[in-house]
């Protein structure tokens, strides 16, 4: 990385850095106001709303109206807290699970020279570009009597877990971030004496921490931001994640807005709180997603 | 097994074995317990756990075979099942009846899947073009290392960290048709009466364009930043130096750079529209009067609702088939590009 120099605002394209007159200032301002506004405006109201007495329950007020935490007291009482713990139950697991088959699937693809490797790699790729929404119908059929084993898991937490296991975009990173691990450490810790498990746990897991980052970022919203697949799956509002929950909040009419902002807020805050914590990793891991490096 | 620290402990049963083999080389082949004197042979040798060098085969397998039942189970299953049942009236208890193309007849004729097929499209190119724009304007709004900017690009982000359903839920707040409604109150300060939103046939189907756009482009802007990035500053710095306006060294360096960028952000933000379910479904699910109705929400209809999984399946071909060949004709065209 090159050291900064005072010439660098002539490197943007605008190169608004280099302005600094009152007037431009001023303009800065309000853009960068406008554009937060904008796009984190309506979040913010969410904060806001949930917090306040809503004095007119359909409608969704831009200003406060006076702090309480009715609102989440309501929500408890309508099951939002059940929902939140579904929601948290399959992400723990769904991401734990994907880490885990993630990280075995590329250690053999990236450490091992095998026949079949290619057409392995062909299979995953391939997956990345079946839409989930494509098998989502047919998955229904195939949860409702998994074959061989003939059980139902529509309706079971399982039905929402197992299918997010096998995901192409972390094996992808995973692979490819290992591939890059030098021989010569695996060879020492070989000479050593260590089996394969060994090696894999204690030698190559720990160098991969930043692609451990990434992949469990990005598994953590994309898991979070499932929504067909708990509608599909969950038969009980018991077994509602809280994403699919909110819908059925907003069509019960005893529940007010403030209710249905309470349970948003609660619905956005991981999500956005995992991002805010490791936004390094996310953005490392959207570059992946869109360059592919 | 643990031998991390030294040396001192008999090699592994397979180096010993293999020593076995090439006795000329490594000493006594029977002295399975070297002296301490004797240095640790450097070799890269095969683990001690999976001893037998007849598994050694299936160790890549044994680590992949996790991802393979899933994957077989959970994407490549419903596929097939899907290509299957889309040949099939699927009827519970009465046995599946074989009804040849007539699923995809109607999948690509009736004119409930003409009008989703129609809209889908529309949804699709308008929420590609419209967040790409943006996100570009956006990206070369807030390029720079100055600590305000980093604070304005995380606050643009947020949205595409939120969970889709929350997103569609504030937006059908804000879209209240009422003149009391949220965005018809910004709008009522600037002048114009209260606009009925998703409650019309004819703006539901651009509202919901603009959420998709709303929650795409800070998407394509962080896309964008990173690959203005890449950009060479040498470029910059000989277009200064040759005296070239900003536009033109806009037009002559930044863009043929971001050119690869732009591609991959078509592709994603088409792929995104089509396959789109989750804000229509909480938006308007459709309504009113089917104009916003897109493939997906008429699949999970007919499939989940009404138990025409039959047709349900051909109209997932028929996306598939859509998603497909955009995907390989994106990738056919960045290939011809590269070569160029």
């Amino acid at each position: 990385m090159r050291p900064r120099t005072e010439n660098d605002s002539l490197h943007t394209v605008l190169g608004l850095q280099s302005r600094n007159g009152p007037l431009a200032v001023l303009l800065k301002t309000i853009l960068y106001g406008g554009i937060i506004v904008v796009f984190a405006g309506p979040l913010l109201a969410v904060l806001v709303g949930a917090f306040s007495k809503v004095p007119n329950p359909t409608k969704f007020s831009l200003f406060p109206h006076g702090f309480t935490l009715d609102n989440f007291n309501v929500a408890g009482h309508r099951g939002v807290y059940r929902y939140l713990l579904n929601s948290f139950v399959v992400v723990g697991f769904g991401l734990l699970l994907q880490m885990i088959v993630s990280v075995f699937a590329s250690y053999a693809l990236a450490r091992k020279r095998f026949r079949g490797a290619a057409i392995v790699m062909l299979v995953v790729l391939a997956t990345m570009m079946l839409p989930e929404e494509v098998v989502a119908i047919p998955l229904s059929v195939v949860l409702s009597d998994l074959p061989v084993f003939h059980v139902n898991l529509i309706g079971t937490y399982l039905g929402m877990i197992l299918p997010l296991g096998a995901w192409g975009f972390s094996i992808i990173v995973m692979t490819e971030f290992m591939r890059e691990v030098p021989m010569t450490l695996e060879g020492a810790a070989r000479i050593d004496g260590a089996g394969e498990l060994r090696v894999f746990w204690s030698v190559i897991l720990p160098v991969c921490k930043p692609a451990l980052g990434v992949i469990s970022v990005f598994g953590f919203t994309m898991i979070w931001d499932q929504y067909l697949l708990p509608l599909i799956v969950a038969r009980e509002p018991s077994q509602f994640t809280l994403p699919i929950a909110l819908r059925t909040l907003r069509a019960d009419d005893q529940v007010g807005i403030g209710v249905l902002l309470a349970a948003a807020l609660l619905a956005l805050l991981p999500s956005v709180i995992a991002f805010l914590l490791f936004q390094r990793q996310f953005t490392r891991g959207l570059s992946v997603e869109a360059v592919g490096r | 097994m643990t031998n991390l620290t030294g040396s001192r402990q008999p090699p592994p049963y397979g180096q010993a074995q293999r020593r076995a083999a090439i006795p000329a080389q490594r000493g006594p082949a029977h002295s399975r317990e070297p002296t301490v004197q004797q240095p640790p042979v450097p070799r890269f040798q095969r683990g001690s756990r999976f001893r037998h060098r007849r598994l050694q085969p299936f160790v890549p397998w044994l680590f992949l075979a996790p991802a393979l039942v899933l994957f077989l189970y959970f994407k490549i299953l419903p596929m097939l099942q899907g290509v299957q049942m889309s040949f099939y009236e699927v009827r519970p208890y009465l046995g599946d009846r074989y009804v040849g193309w007539s699923n995809y007849v109607e999948a690509t004729t009736q004119p409930l899947f003409t009008k989703a097929i129609f809209q889908t499209i529309v949804l699709a190119i308008g929420t590609t073009v419209g967040s790409i724009v943006i996100g570009f304007l956006l990206a070369i709004l807030v390029e720079g290392q100055a600590r305000h900017l980093v604070l304005v690009r995380t606050a643009a982000f947020l949205p595409v960290v939120t969970t889709m359903a929350v997103v569609a839920e504030v937006w059908r707040m804000l879209y209240y048709p009422d003149g009391s409604g949220a965005l018809n109150t910004i709008i009522g300060w600037l002048g114009f009466g209260p606009q009925p939103f998703l409650a019309s046939e004819h703006q539901a189907l651009g509202s919901v364009m603009l959420v998709g756009i709303w929650r795409g482009a800070p998407y394509d802007m962080m896309i964008f930043l990173a690959g203005l990035a890449t950009v060479d500053r040498n470029l910059y710095e000989s277009a200064a130096v040759d005296g070239a306006v900003r536009w033109r060294r806009f037009v002559h360096v930044t863009l043929p750079a971001l050119r690869p960028v732009i591609t991959i952000l078509c592709l994603l933000a088409a792929l995104r529209g089509l396959r789109s379910f989750t804000e229509v479904f909480l938006l308007t699910n459709g309504a009113p009067n089917g104009s916003t109705e897109v493939v997906m929400t008429l699949i999970y209809k007919l499939g989940l609702e009404q138990g025409k999984l039959g047709v349900a399946a051909a109209g997932s071909m028929v996306l598939f088939a859509a998603t497909a060949v955009v995907t390989l004709a994106v990738h056919a065209w960045r290939r011809q590009a590269a070569l160029r």
